[in-house]
């Protein structure tokens, strides 16, 4: 093993993980603030419960999320040094105005949101989650600039063999990150809606179990209430209205998802015709989709590779948008790479000792042919699934089987998994590229980094592994620790946010025993 | 010397600043939520007084790293990549210390709690230390070549000004702490904070000093001695004001303390953001390590609208948050059971 391949397998890791807690976060926190308006508009009991609720689940989760955020942005120039200095000119300020106009908010009015409970005026509170959801989505669109970038160099100039920037806006509206702004974005409310489907199904669920709900002879269901244990009737109206706003989210977000891949499928045959070609693991020219490929794709070898299944046109129908233009697989693409950015690497002592290696231009076909379907599976299962739910809870509850409850509880990973799979697919496809080369005839030559170049030249293989294997470790152990957190929380139900719920019973009619807090103490309204 | 160049080293270096007077006191408070800090109660005031505002002091230090990436990739990468080792149990500290603030309360059960607090303690002293001696190192220097790389092993980084520079820190953030306490809590702990003030005060300051006066006369530069003064003099104006228990005056003092001190730093190592021990002609200078004119040029139009709007809404919220915190402010903890 290299420094190269254990800090590409680091940044792999660690970038994979943040961004389980990343479209949670993004989905979560938009999905609150609308309940939270819902509760201000109508004052109704529910919506309070939704949003504390959500709130709290998405406050476990967010916490991770920024804690692994920070490992990103120093990763650059702990690992990636030279791709830093490289870079840097252009790549820097989408980071820089991220911190500045959008992670600031995001921090300062989540803990306005949090403690400001009670304290707050009504308006405020509800406007610090809407300050703190958009910035996280303001957040995603500065780095998605800056990723789109690596996929896509716009806004600069060759001078002295570093890009330069020379029009902000040409990179904040480079054609790549319009596209793949929505389609993450849509991708994480994906995520969030097949949360909030699993978990209410589990609750609707138990509340059948526990004799509270029963459903009478026309199907329909006759709700029951156990106030003891936080499960009187508002408890259900929380649940069914969580499950079909998640259905509905999901359903909504495919769509979305679908349409904007659509167009930055387009693009990507355009601007990366190698990843497209890789995704499909085609050898030849062709116009058909490969539902099937046998051989062995592991090999990275053409003529191992035979496409068993194939849709023909569909192809051509995502390149183009017709069924009949022939898009050029990898052996009539590769002696044009070669041809463009040589067949070896060069002999620069940047690329240490892979300086005069020779470049394999084909991605890791393995991973860009399963990295694609499997994100479009894991997507249209999630929103097959959301439809049919949807239809299952018409009569205001689900069935008592506890399969079916493992099941939507399960699915729940789907859009995780949609996500990952996209990104490892995006990523790694660009490869051997670090920035992939512009290909737009009217765009700028030369402005393309290979990974290999890219990596700190001081930085010891023995550094990195240590880091890698720290990271792993910890990042291992914390997801563990979330995971059991947030099962807690849902075991727990509405009141594991609102513990007032179960106190229902005792009398509030402000007496001042001993043990009872001052109005004047009361300086908190959620306390850590 | 050129003009943007110079402002984006005044706008890093104040990032840094606000970073350490922001996060300088939750870091303290996080140390002393062992041992200063006696039971349950004592630490979850202690917590409180920092739940609400932490995550935005720690967006400081985000900003001073990626402001330091797009104004000057070269310093970013050369100084990042040299301080690889140091800055993974940087990252695995804040990481710990963020979660155990969130998770902490959420389970109520000893092991849990205890858990939480040591990561709470160690990661703001990891934190802090690391800091610290990435802050030193690069107004000192690293052995860099040529390229900017670190000549060395993975240890190649550690002298004497890294462990001045660590401690400086710490030993700042636990004083800055104990006049945040004084100042936000109520009852028993602010007298033991006020006393943690006055006695460790003069002390903890030193090694901050120390790595100041080494960068002064190495600079040579007369307005440093006038900044260095300056700093002196709020440290005895802290001092004074904690005994006559005046709690936001000394919080203040210190304030003034800390912004004469590293805008001493700062300005006797200026043009240099990082010297080579090798070569100074491998010195990265303000004007070496900087991105173009016209990334700063933009940048500078952004930072001229959105700093001043984080300052305003930053401390907004310290505005609402403004009560003191007592024993008597904390409600019993919950344990979250299984409907």
């Amino acid at each position: 093993m290299e420094a190269l391949e254990i800090a590409r397998w680091q940044f792999g890791v660690t970038t994979v993980y943040h961004f389980l807690m990343v479209p949670l976060t993004i989905g979560l926190g938009l999905t609150v603030a609308v309940m939270q308006t819902a509760w201000y508009r109508t004052g109704k009991d529910q919506y309070l419960r939704m949003t504390k609720f959500w709130g709290k689940l998405f406050l476990i989760n967010f916490i991770m999320g920024v804690a692994t955020g920070l490992v990103q942005e120093f990763q650059f120039g702990m690992a990636w040094s030279e791709y830093s200095r490289f870079v840097g000119d252009v790549f820097g300020a989408p980071l820089a105005l991220e911190s500045l106009l959008a992670f600031f908010v995001e921090s300062i009015f989540l803990g306005l949101w949090i403690f400001g409970w009670g304290r707050l005026p009504k308006a405020i509170h509800l406007l610090s989650i809407w300050a703190a959801s958009l910035a996280t989505m303001g957040s995603a669109y500065f780095i998605l600039a800056a990723n789109s970038w690596m996929q896509h160099p716009v806004g600069v100039e060759m001078i002295d063999g570093r890009p330069v920037m020379v029009d902000i806006w040409a990179v904040l509206t480079n054609n790549t990150l319009l596209v793949a702004y929505p389609h993450t974005l849509f991708g994480a409310f994906s995520v969030a809606g097949g949360f909030l489907l699993g978990i209410s199904w589990y609750h609707l669920w138990k509340r059948r179990r526990d004799g509270i709900d029963t459903v009478g002879p026309d199907g329909k269901v006759i709700v029951g209430s156990r106030p003891a244990i936080g499960r009187d009737a508002a408890d259900h109206r929380v649940w069914l209205r969580s499950l079909r706003i998640g259905a509905v989210v999901a359903m909504v977000s495919f769509g979305g998802v679908a349409l904007t891949g659509d167009l930055q499928s387009k693009l990507m045959f355009e601007q990366q015709p190698m990843k497209m070609a890789a995704a499909e693991a085609a050898c030849h020219d062709g116009t058909g989709f490969s539902i099937l490929s046998v051989g062995d794709l592991g090999s990275n070898d053409c003529d191992d590779l035979v496409a068993v299944v194939e849709l023909p046109g569909l192809l051509s129908f995502l390149a183009n948008g017709d069924f009949t233009t022939e898009i050029r697989g990898i052996n009539s693409l590769l002696p044009e790479y070669q041809e463009k950015f040589g067949t070896h690497l060069p002999d620069n002592p940047i690329y240490g000792e892979r300086a005069g290696t020779e470049i394999d231009y084909v991605p890791v076909m393995e991973v860009t042919y399963w990295g694609f379907r499997m994100m479009i599976t894991f997507g249209m299962l999630a929103a097959g699934a959301a439809l049919v739910a949807l239809w299952i809870v018409r009569n205001g509850t689900v069935p008592q089987s506890k399969w079916l409850m493992r099941l939507a509880v399960f699915g729940i990973l789907a859009p995780f998994g949609a996500n990952s799979a996209g990104w490892i697919f995006t990523e790694m496809g660009r490869q051997p590229f670090v920035v992939a080369p512009n290909p737009d005839p009217n765009g700028i030559d030369n402005v393309f980094m290979f990974t290999a170049a890219a990596v700190s030249p001081g930085v010891s293989l023995a550094e990195l592994v240590f880091s890698l294997a720290a990271f792993a470790l910890v990042y291992g152990v914390l997801l563990v620790v979330e995971v059991k957190l947030l099962f807690a929380y849902c075991r727990g139900g509405v009141p594991s946010a609102m513990p007032e719920l179960l106190h229902e019973d005792k009398d509030d009619d402000g007496d001042e025993g001993p043990g009872k807090r001052k109005d004047d103490d009361d300086v908190l309204a959620f306390a850590y | 010397m050129e003009t943007l160049p110079t402002l984006w080293f005044i706008i890093i270096a104040f990032f840094w600043t606000g970073y350490l007077f922001l996060e300088g006191f939750d870091l303290g408070v996080g140390m002393l939520m062992r041992g200063f800090a006696r039971n349950n109660t004592e630490r979850r005031v202690l917590l409180n007084t920092v739940g609400p505002v932490w995550d935005g002091n720690e967006v400081w230090l985000v900003t001073a790293g990626a402001a330091t990436f797009a104004a000057f990739p070269h310093w970013y990468a050369s100084l990042f990549s040299a301080l690889y080792l140091p800055l993974v149990f940087v990252l695995l500290a804040l990481i710990f210390r963020a979660v155990a603030f969130e998770y902490r309360g959420k389970m109520d059960s000893d092991r849990w709690r205890n858990a939480w607090d040591w990561a709470i303690v160690l990661g703001s002293l990891v934190a802090a230390f690391g800091v610290g001696a990435m802050l030193a190192l690069t107004t000192t220097g690293l052995p860099l070549n040529e390229n900017g790389d670190r000549v060395g092993g993975p240890f190649a980084w550690f002298n004497g000004y890294a462990v001045l520079g660590g401690l400086a820190v710490v030993f700042f953030c636990i004083v800055h702490a104990a006049a945040f306490l004084a100042l936000k809590t109520d009852g028993d702990i602010r007298t033991r904070a006020r006393k943690l003030l006055l006695r460790w005060l003069p002390v903890a300051l030193l090694p901050l000093a120390l790595w100041a006066v080494a960068v002064v006369v190495a600079g040579g530069k007369s307005v440093t001695y006038v900044t260095l003064l300056l700093a002196v003099l709020g440290a005895a104006f802290a001092w004074m004001m904690a005994r006559r228990e005046r709690d936001g005056w000394s919080f203040g003092g210190l304030g003034v303390f800390l912004l004469a001190g590293t805008a001493t730093i700062f300005t006797a190592v200026f043009p240099n953001v990082l010297p080579s021990t090798i070569d100074s002609a491998y010195n990265l200078t303000v004007t070496s390590a900087s991105s173009s004119e016209y990334t700063l040029g933009v940048m500078s139009v952004i930072a001229a609208f959105g700093i001043p709007a984080v300052l305003v809404y930053q401390g907004y919220t310290y505005w609402v948050f403004r009560k003191r915190v007592s024993a008597s402010s904390i409600p019993a903890a919950h344990a979250v059971v299984p409907q």
